[in-house]
C-alpha cells in the first residue's frame, strides 16, 4: 500500500520577475515503511513537494494523499500522522531541548505527562540527555539537528518527511545523522527525504526519484542510477600532453571500455568495474612504461554525473534554468514502483520535448 | 485507515483545544522573556528615559492649563505610549519566528489553527503587563500617584491592557507582512512614533495648531492617555469640549473594538494564505 501518492503536482510562484513554475506536473508513489529518496539540485523543487506534502503549502493543480488523507481536504488529519524536519522546519533557539520536545509533543496533543515520557525518550534516543537543559542557542550545527528530527518524532508519526536532514553538516555529523534516520526506517517510520547527495540517497534510501525543474526525470536503486552513469571510473591525468596517446596505447587493455581522452585538461578517462584492484594495475603499467603522471584516482558517479547523463546538462546549469522552461525539457514521470509488487522500472531517458501545461 | 493515537482529534480541534494551544504557544512565548533579557531591560530603559526627558527636561517649559502637576499628567501618556509600542513587538516576534521556520513547524503539528497568533498576542499583553508594572513604580519615584479608589485603578490598567491587545493584533499582521525583523522594527519606529507625538501624551492639545488639534484628540492614544487620566484623577486638560473630552473611556473602548475589529481578520488572513 502507497503511504504517499502525489500525481501531476503543479507549483506556480508568481514572482515580480516572473512566474516561476517549480513543480511541472510531478508524480510520486512511496510504499508504506519504505524509504524514498527524492534527488535534485536546488531549486528542483524537491522542498516545494515536501511543503505541499506536509500541508504547508497548497498545490495550483494535482493531488496528493498521505495516509490516505487529502493534502488539501483533510490537512489536519495528515498532519497527526507526519513529522516534519529539515532546513526550513525549525526548533525554539530560546528554549532548551526538552522543552522544545515537550512543547512540540503537547501540540501533537499528547497529555503532558505523556509529553514528558516522549521528551525523554527521543533525548536518550538522540544522544541529547546531557545537553537536554540548555538552551537551543548554545547547540552545535550537528545537535541543532538532532533535536529538529527529534522534535518532528515527538508524536510519533507514522510517516517522516526531512528536507535536506544532513545540509550544512560535516562528515562526522553527517553519519551520526544518519544513524538516527536509519533507526526510524528500522522501526518501520516511512520516510521522505530529500538530499543533493546521490551519496546519502545511496545509504539511506530504498528507492530514489531524481527530480528536476519540476518533475520526476528517473527512478530506480542507487545502483540503478549509477549503471545509467556508467558505474566507477578512472581518471588518469597524464603531466605531457604528447604522452596522452601512448598512454592510452598502454592502458587499452585496462577498463570496461574505451578510454576518453580530453587534450586540453591531459584527462585519461574509463568506465570500470574492477575498483581499487584496478586502479593498481594500471598505475603499474604507467609506472613501468615510465608515463608521468599528475593524478590518478577511482571516480565514483556524482549526482552531477546522474544529471548530466539524464539531462544533458549539469545540476548546477538546472539553478539558474529553474525559470519557467529553460529551454531544456524533460518528462518522464513515474512513481517509485515496487509498491504493488511489480519490479521497479529502470531508470529511461527523457523522451518527452515539451513541457506539460499546467490543468 | 488504521487507528492511531490521534484518531479521536477532530479536524477543527474544537475550543478546548484551541484554548489549551493558544496556552502552550503563550507559555513558549514568555518563556523567551528571561532568557534574552535585553529586550524586556531596553523596552523598560526607553520608557524610563521619556519619564525622565519630559519630567526634568522639557517638563519645566510645558505648563498646564488649569495647573496641576505635569509629572502627574505625563505618567499615564507614558502608559499608553508603552503599550502603543506593543504591536512594534509583536511585530519583530512574528516576524522571527516566521524567518527562522518555527512557524512552519507550528503549521505543520495537529494543532489549533488559531493558537500561533492567539499565543502571540496573549503573551504579548502578559509581557506588557509585566513592564507597566516596572513603570509604575518608576512613575511613584518620581512623584506620580493614583488619587482614585482601586476599581478605576484596576479600570484603567483594564484599559491600557485591552488597547495593548488591540495593537498586538497590528503587529501581528505587519509582521506577517514584512520580509524581516529590521523591516518589522523600521515600520514600527516609522508608524508608532508620529501617533505617539501626534498626541496629548507630552503636551496638552491646547498648545497645537487649529488643525492638528481634531486630530491630537481623536487619536486612539490621546483616548486612551485621557481615559486612564479621568479615571486615575491626573490632569486631564482638554482645548475644547466635545466627544473626546466627554467620554474618552467609550472613545477608546470604540478605538479598540475597531482596531481588533480590522486588524485581527487582516493578520488571520495573511496566516492562512502562507499556504498559498
Amino acid at each position: 500500500m502507497n503511504a504517499i501518492i502525489a500525481e501531476g503536482l503543479v507549483k506556480i510562484y508568481r514572482a515580480k520577475s516572473g512566474d516561476i513554475r517549480a513543480l511541472d506536473g510531478l508524480d510520486l508513489a512511496v510504499e508504506e515503511g519504505s524509504v524514498l529518496g527524492l534527488l535534485g539540485p536546488n531549486g528542483a523543487g524537491k522542498t516545494t513537494t515536501v511543503r505541499i506534502l506536509a500541508t504547508l503549502l497548497r498545490p495550483d493543480a494535482g493531488r496528493a494523499t498521505v495516509a490516505g488523507f487529502d493534502v488539501v481536504r483533510d490537512a489536519h488529519r495528515v498532519r497527526t500522522v507526519i513529522g516534519l524536519s529539515g532546513q526550513y522546519a525549525a526548533v525554539d533557539e530560546n528554549l532548551t531541548a526538552r522543552e522544545n520536545l515537550v512543547m512540540f509533543g503537547r501540540l501533537y496533543q499528547l497529555p503532558h505527562a505523556e509529553a514528558r515520557r516522549r521528551a525523554g525518550e527521543l533525548l536518550d534516543q538522540f544522544a541529547l540527555a546531557s545537553a537536554a537543559d540548555r538552551v537551543v542557542k548554545t547547540y552545535s550545527g550537528g545537535m541543532r539537528r538532532r533535536l529538529d528530527l527529534a522534535s518532528a518524532l515527538a508524536g510519533r508519526p507514522r510517516l517522516l518527511f526531512l528536507d535536506e536532514p544532513t545540509t550544512g553538516l560535516d562528515p562526522r555529523s553527517r553519519l551520526g545523522m544518519w544513524e538516527v534516520i536509519r533507526e526510524r526506517v528500522r522501526e518501520g517510520t516511512t520516510l521522505l527525504l530529500t538530499t543533493q547527495y546521490l551519496e546519502e540517497a545511496d545509504a539511506l534510501a530504498h528507492g530514489i526519484a531524481v527530480v528536476d525543474a519540476g518533475r520526476i526525470i528517473a527512478r530506480g536503486t542507487a545502483d540503478e542510477l549509477k549503471a545509467q552513469v556508467g558505474g566507477e571510473r578512472i581518471e588518469v591525468v597524464v603531466r605531457e600532453p604528447a604522452a596522452i596517446a601512448r598512454a592510452v596505447q598502454v592502458l587499452s587493455r585496462h577498463g570496461d571500455g574505451e578510454w576518453a581522452t580530453d587534450a586540453h585538461t591531459r584527462r585519461l578517462t574509463v568506465p570500470t568495474a574492477g575498483g581499487a584492484q584496478a586502479l593498481v594495475r594500471i598505475v603499474r603499467d604507467l609506472d613501468e612504461a615510465a608515463i608521468a603522471i599528475d593524478d590518478v584516482g577511482l571516480r565514483r558517479p556524482t549526482l552531477d554525473d546522474v544529471f548530466l547523463a539524464l539531462t544533458g546538462h549539469t545540476a548546477a546549469a538546472t539553478e539558474d534554468g529553474n525559470g519557467a522552461g529553460d529551454g531544456i525539457s524533460r518528462g518522464d514521470t513515474a512513481g517509485t514502483g515496487g509498491g504493488d509488487g511489480t519490479p521497479p522500472i529502470p531508470i529511461r531517458r527523457a523522451v518527452e520535448q515539451t513541457p506539460r501545461k499546467a490543468e | 485507515m488504521t487507528a492511531t493515537p490521534h484518531a479521536a482529534t477532530s479536524p477543527t480541534g474544537g475550543i478546548r483545544q484551541a484554548v489549551s494551544d493558544g496556552l502552550i504557544i503563550t507559555w513558549r512565548n514568555l518563556k523567551r522573556i528571561p532568557r534574552i533579557p535585553e529586550l524586556a531591560i531596553f523596552a523598560i530603559v526607553q520608557s524610563i528615559m521619556f519619564v525622565l526627558l519630559f519630567a526634568f527636561v522639557f517638563g519645566g517649559a510645558i505648563p498646564l492649563p488649569d495647573g496641576g502637576s505635569y509629572r502627574e499628567f505625563l505618567m499615564p501618556g507614558i502608559f499608553a505610549q508603552t503599550v502603543t509600542f506593543a504591536a512594534a513587538t509583536t511585530a519583530v516576534g512574528m516576524t522571527d519566528d516566521l524567518n527562522k521556520g518555527i512557524i512552519d513547524r507550528f503549521r505543520s503539528l495537529p494543532m489549533a489553527r488559531s493558537a500561533v497568533l492567539s499565543g502571540r498576542t496573549l503573551s504579548d499583553v502578559v509581557y506588557n503587563g509585566g513592564i507597566l508594572v516596572v513603570l509604575m513604580l518608576s512613575g511613584l519615584a518620581v512623584g506620580w500617584r493614583v488619587h482614585t479608589g482601586p476599581v478605576e485603578f484596576v479600570g484603567a490598567v483594564a484599559l491600557l491592557l485591552l488597547f495593548t491587545y488591540a495593537m498586538s493584533w497590528i503587529g501581528v499582521w505587519v509582521g506577517l507582512s514584512v520580509p524581516s525583523v529590521e523591516v518589522a522594527n523600521q515600520v514600527g519606529f516609522t508608524v508608532l512614533f508620529p501617533l505617539t507625538f501626534l498626541s496629548n501624551i507630552f503636551v496638552p492639545t491646547q498648545t497645537l495648531p487649529w488643525w492638528l488639534r481634531p486630530v491630537a484628540e481623536w487619536n486612539p492614544v490621546s483616548a486612551l492617555t485621557a481615559a486612564t487620566r479621568q479615571l486615575w484623577g491626573n490632569p486631564n486638560p482638554f482645548a475644547a469640549a466635545g466627544f473626546p473630552a466627554e467620554h474618552p473611556i467609550l472613545l477608546t473602548l470604540i478605538w479598540v473594538a475597531v482596531l481588533i475589529a480590522i486588524f485581527a481578520p487582516l493578520g488571520v488572513r495573511r496566516y492562512q494564505s502562507m499556504s498559498r
